[in-house]
């Protein structure tokens, strides 16, 4: 067994970050969900799994089985939302809201049926996955976590965990037990010098990069992102300048949703993904989120990428090794943070 | 309007088993101050939040005539209520500048630049110190900031709870004089204060809390001169 071969290493590396570079989005994407909500969100993966399938059936010219998911959660939520409005008293805005998700719903259920078969551009069909997926995002948190608003965080952990099995076990109903891949956005190599490189290394790479380029200018310059910080930040403080967490909690799931069908579509063409494919792939993004101690975008970010690395040379030297090897990782992180953080008390405010 | 910007009748809050407020009455009149003021634990804070609608409470709540029970938070914010907290809530990890633009967050389709202009004429030490992180301000400064920003959601009631806490004197009568300021342009003030004679001082009307009920109550300058009230409030 040839353990270290250097001239493999600048295509390991290249590997690694293009993977890393889609488990840093995941731990942004955690980093933000948990820093505004104080929700755990294990079920991140799934998101990916949903991006990556939805893709794969709009490329075969079926209907999605995202979009059985979604009118299903759809009905749920509107359910829910018309029913505490008819409990407020306000019968009107109920009806409003149910006609409404009945509405769209029907019109989804056409659009898509109309749409899948014609196989059109990849890039539509990008645009329609995240229609599909992003609205997801926002319906869960509708449905799961907003009647938990005041829960503690480890009822919320518990939610969590079990939304991420009630979603795998309705990947598998909507998508069935066959794993798919997408077809990469761009195909053929670059020569950098000695080495070759995908485009579609760096289109990961690239995407990833504008992805968390956005991400930044959102929190640092537009006032809903600075109400996002705001809230995460001091909850109390943000409601009493009228920012509503319901509203920072759905913006914030929906980001979440849209990062992880991104995600899913970027690593589709490198991952054979089936529908208990997300749990694995949220987890990567999930140590990269540990270390930066689930509030730091830049620690978290940085612990995603070198999770890819550390992954990409361990898979080829040691490949049974693997994933052992990844997670164990999360042992000294653990131990490291807990020697340099100072214990914050859970309920802060 | 008969003159009352803020009626509070019988209001009730608990926490858990323990009542914190029995029964409280208290009108704020259009522009006027008035203040809250009783020992430790009387339920002063427990008030304010209740009146904010940050805690669930039992009784009425007159907001402009209007009643407050079915109104969230956010609305009450949007309708000219703001609260500036005991604790001030600031968002410690963000500039200054950051925090007072949030506060003009529930009216982010008008135009608050010169509200934040204002802002900044009131409490020139924040415009010296508009791109410091709120949270690694002083004490002093850091309630100016929770008053600059409560001032940029352009509040018609404004709630201050225990703005001297913590604070040397001579800073606490700066503040206490802002607020005498902000009535004479016509904003209306709720008071609470454990320092009864400054916040006496430049009210109008004053309540005495007592164990979560309103022990005494009048205008201003005639609770400053009853002997009882001096007694245990204002130092003999
Ligand atoms: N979250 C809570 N849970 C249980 N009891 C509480 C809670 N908050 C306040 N109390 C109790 O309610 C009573 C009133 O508290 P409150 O904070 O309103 O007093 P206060 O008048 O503001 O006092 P201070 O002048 O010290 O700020 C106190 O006896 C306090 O112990
Ligand atoms: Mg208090």
């Amino acid at each position: 067994m040839q353990i270290f071969d250097p001239s493999i290493f600048p295509v390991l590396f290249a590997d690694g970050l293009t993977n890393g570079a889609v488990y840093a989005l995941l731990a942004l994407a955690l980093v933000l969900v948990f820093s505004v909500t104080r929700v755990i969100f294990i079920p991140i993966g799934e998101f990916v799994v949903f991006g990556t399938l939805t893709l794969a059936a709009l490329q075969s010219g079926k209907v999605p089985g995202t979009l059985g998911l979604l009118l299903v959660l759809l009905g749920v939520a509107a359910i829910m939302q018309a029913f505490g409005q008819f409990r407020a008293g306000q019968s009107s805005r109920g009806l409003t809201t149910l006609v409404g998700g009945a509405v769209i719903g029907a019109v989804l259920w056409f659009a898509i049926g109309a749409l899948a078969p014609m196989k059109l551009p990849l890039l539509l069909q990008s645009l329609i996955t995240l229609l599909l997926v992003a609205p997801l995002g926002p319906l869960i948190y509708r449905v799961v976590y907003q009647p938990l608003q005041n829960a503690t965080v480890l009822v919320l952990l518990i939610a969590s965990v079990a939304l991420h099995m009630v979603l795998s076990g309705l990947a598998l109903v909507f998508f069935g037990p066959e794993g798919s891949r997408t077809p990469p956005f761009l195909s053929g190599d670059l020569k950098l010098g000695q080495v070759t490189v995908s485009q579609q290394s760096l289109l990961v790479i690239l995407a990833s990069a504008m992805l968390m380029m956005g991400l930044f200018f959102f929190f640092e310059r537009t006032m809903i992102g600075k109400a996002l910080r705001a809230t995460a930040v001091n909850r109390v403080g943000a409601r009493l300048v009228g920012i509503s967490p319901t509203a920072s909690g759905t913006l914030t799931f929906l980001l979440a949703a849209l990062i992880g069908g991104v995600s899913g579509m970027l690593i589709g063409p490198s991952v054979a993904m089936g529908y208990d494919s997300g749990f694995l792939i949220g987890l990567k993004g999930f140590i990269g989120a540990i270390i930066g101690g689930l509030v730091s975008f830049p620690l978290a970010a940085g612990g995603a990428v070198l999770v890819g690395l550390i992954e990409s040379f361990a898979s080829f030297s040691l490949s049974a090794w693997k994933e052992v090897i990844v997670f164990t990782l999360i042992l000294p992180v653990l131990l490291w943070r807990s020697l340099i953080t100072k214990h914050i008390p859970e309920d802060e405010e | 309007m008969s003159g009352n910007l803020l009626e509070v009748s019988d209001l009730h809050t608990r926490y858990g088993r323990v009542e914190a407020l029995s029964g409280v009455s208290l009108s704020v009149p259009q522009g006027h101050i008035v203040s809250v003021i009783g020992a430790n634990g009387a339920g002063k804070t427990t008030l304010m939040n209740s009146v904010m609608g940050l805690l669930p409470s039992q009784g009425t709540v007159l907001y402009g005539g209007e009643p407050m029970h079915n109104v969230p938070l956010e609305a009450r914010v949007a309708r000219g209520m703001c609260l500036v907290p005991e604790r001030r809530d600031l968002f410690a990890s963000m500039s200054v500048q950051d925090n007072l633009t949030l506060g003009a967050y529930s009216r982010r389709r008008e135009s608050w630049k010169a509200d934040l202009d204002d802002v900044y004429r009131r409490f020139p030490r924040l415009l010296e110190r508009r791109t410091q992180l709120a949270g690694t301000l002083s004490g002093g400064e850091q309630q100016m900031l929770a008053i600059g920003r409560a001032l940029m959601g352009k509040p018609k009631l404004l709630l201050l709870d225990e703005p001297s806490l913590g604070l040397a004197p001579l800073i606490v009568r700066d503040i206490l004089l802002m607020v005498k300021h902000l009535r004479d342009d016509g904003l209306t003030v709720l008071l609470v204060e454990q320092n009864a004679r400054a916040s006496l001082a430049i009210s109008d009307e004053a309540y005495v809390l007592e164990t979560g009920a309103v022990k005494m109550s009048g205008p201003a300058a005639e609770l400053i001169r009853n002997p009882e009230l001096t007694a245990s409030y204002l130092g003999g």
